[in-house]
């Protein structure tokens, strides 16, 4: 009786459904604050498009006055020279070794960056919940870690060259290094912000620390995890680059550096843009996978 | 279900004094409401009795031995805030309690032993209403209702002892009176003992076989933090007790008036 009374008197409550009834009064016209105006999706698509319309006006100007003044200029290429070059490296196969560069490339540095930044994401999750959630471990490991945050990455790189030789390792290796530290300290504060009433009452229920860690540290921090992996992948790129330009013999960053010799500039554009296509792909895919691991924490997408 | 015996509790922050000498000893199956001025100490009392925290000096006796200095299935605690787990959704709440208790190393009890606790969860989640709301996320949960998964879920743990801090504190009154009577409901088919901490005089009242009230005896201008909040008053209810306005007023005027000391003390300085 009790629980039938109690259900019926608070509702879901994303059961809404009010003011369908009520007569469409006139929409009073006042002036909105700044702050409070709120965007149109229409009015969203047009401004956010407004910045990359304004760069590709800006170029094909400058680009279509320098190859009216000089037609073999190399440093503003046209459109259509661009894409004849992209897709002579995407579909016709090199003279010498006879692959398709776009695809041996892409293939070799998403290889590298996907090595590199799933070792970072592994250590941030052991180490950091390690960190964040048992007082030994954090007393044990976390000044260490905040030193090594603090040194630049690509300061290690000649001697990760050195260590550990000019071929892959030592590639990955320094995404590794470069992406994890930040990673780390970053889930153990999350992990250390777990408000301490609901580990109080994981305990109250039976949980010991590695259960714990199973069903309510490991949980709570998925989506903050994917937010870093998200957050790394920048600088990840950066390390990635700044790799295979020093030594390689295939890359997105290789060819970057090696065409750069001839003035490319058809060349280079074209990967640049082909980066920025690689990680926007990226960056979407990870939102999608936080919506479909933690769909409580994305409650107006769960409904 | 259990006793608890409390003697010379002392508890401080450094300097600050938050709980001084305080002594009560609460019988098997007693319903104890805690009020007292906010600020005076009442969760960290709660905290302590919890084992969250520890006194800093004085015996706290729980059951047969001296309380076990972290929290254990033996007490169960509902908050005003955080009670239930964000990233499970109603039934997956309440099915965490026997995942933990004899889940093992993965936390997760599987086959005849998880189609039982379904079954226990579900009955639970028709005891407290919310068998409509199974598969939703408490963040889609009203107030109310969070608490009385909370509840729900904290009772699944069978505790001996049940650990309240203000857990309605934060409901409308219609609700309130109704989840009042949820409580008396499972606390006379249980049987465990009950602490509550609450700020409403009348709920302290009503609910309780005892009231409690913490405030400060002592004081002291130059540093207020010097001493402690403790037991003051100890009204044991009965029929009579519990109908009568006097002491209803006498404990309210105990926990929401300033005593003419205090003025004193801030006019002289
Ligand atoms: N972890 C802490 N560190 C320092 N002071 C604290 C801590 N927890 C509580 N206090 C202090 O103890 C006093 C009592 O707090 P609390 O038990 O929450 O009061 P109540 O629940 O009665 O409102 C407050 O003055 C508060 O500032
Ligand atoms: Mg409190």
């Amino acid at each position: 009786m009790l629980a039938r009374g109690m259900g019926a008197r608070d509702e879901v409550s994303d059961t809404g459904g009010e003011g369908t009834m009520r007569p469409s009064l006139p929409r009073p016209r006042v002036r909105l604050r700044m702050i409070n105006a709120k965007v149109s999706r229409g009015g969203a698509l047009f401004l956010g498009g407004l910045p990359f319309l304004f760069v590709a006006i800006a170029y094909l100007f400058a680009s279509a006055q320098r190859l009216a003044v000089n037609p073999s200029d190399k440093l503003l290429p046209s459109p259509p020279q661009m894409w004849s070059a992209f897709l002579d490296l995407a579909t016709v196969p090199d003279k010498r070794s006879g692959d398709l560069i776009l695809w041996v490339d892409t293939y070799a540095s998403l290889l590298r960056l996907l090595a590199g930044v799933g070792v970072a994401t592994f250590a941030a999750l052991s180490l950091g919940i390690a960190i964040g959630f048992i007082p030994r471990v954090r007393a044990f490991l976390l000044p260490f870690v905040t030193v090594v945050c603090v040194i630049p990455p690509l300061a290690l790189l000649p001697i990760l060259f050195i260590a550990l030789g000019l071929g892959e390792t030592a590639k990955i290796t320094l995404i590794a290094l470069g992406v994890a530290p930040v990673m780390v300290r970053d889930i153990a504060n999350r992990v250390m912000e777990l408000p301490a009433e609901l580990v109080a009452k994981a305990q109250t229920l039976g949980g010991n620390s590695w259960t714990m860690i199973l069903r309510l540290v490991l949980p709570q921090i998925m989506p903050r995890l994917i937010t870093c992996v998200r957050l790394a992948l920048g600088p990840a790129w950066l390390f990635l680059i700044a790799a295979e330009a020093i030594a390689s013999t295939e890359g997105l960053g290789y060819r970057i550096f090696l065409v750069r010799r001839y003035l490319s500039m058809d060349v280079i554009l074209p990967y640049v843009a082909w980066i920025t296509l690689l990680a926007v792909i990226t960056d979407w895919l990870l939102v999608r996978l936080s919506r479909a691991i933690s769909p409580w924490a994305h409650p107006l997408e769960a409904r | 279900m259990s006793r608890i015996v409390v003697h010379g509790l002392e508890k401080t922050y450094g300097d600050a004094r938050v709980l001084e000498r305080v002594n009560v000893t609460a019988e098997a199956g007693e319903f104890l409401s805690l009020v007292g001025a906010s600020g005076c100490g009442k969760s960290t009392f709660l905290r302590i009795l919890l084992g969250q925290e520890q006194q800093s000096s004085g015996v706290v006796i729980v059951g047969d031995g001296p309380i076990v200095p972290e929290p254990t299935p033996q007490r169960g605690i509902v908050f005003q805030r955080y009670s239930v787990f964000p990233h499970l959704t109603a039934m997956q709440n309440l099915l965490l309690v026997e995942d933990f208790r004899s889940g093992g190393p993965f936390g997760r009890v599987f086959g005849a032993r998880r189609r039982n606790a379904r079954q226990e969860a579900e009955a639970m989640l028709a005891r407290v209403g919310l068998a409509h709301a199974r598969d939703l996320y408490p963040a889609s949960l009203s107030g109310g209702m969070q608490q009385r998964l909370a509840i729900a879920q904290t009772l699944l743990g069978r505790p001996q002892i049940l650990l309240l801090d203000e857990p309605f504190g934060a409901l409308d009154p219609g609700i309130r009176a109704e989840m009042h009577d949820l409580l008396t409901e499972l606390w006379t088919e249980h049987g465990m003992t009950v602490v509550m901490v609450t700020h409403d005089i009348g709920e302290a009242f009503k609910l309780g076989t005892r009231v409690l009230v913490f405030d400060k005896v002592r004081h002291d201008p130059q540093f207020p933090s010097a001493y402690g909040a403790t037991i003051t008053y100890d009204l044991r209810l009965d029929r009579k007790t519990r109908a009568s306005s006097h002491h209803l007023a006498k404990v309210a005027a105990m926990v929401g008036t300033t005593r003419p000391d205090k003025t004193m003390a801030t006019t002289a300085s």
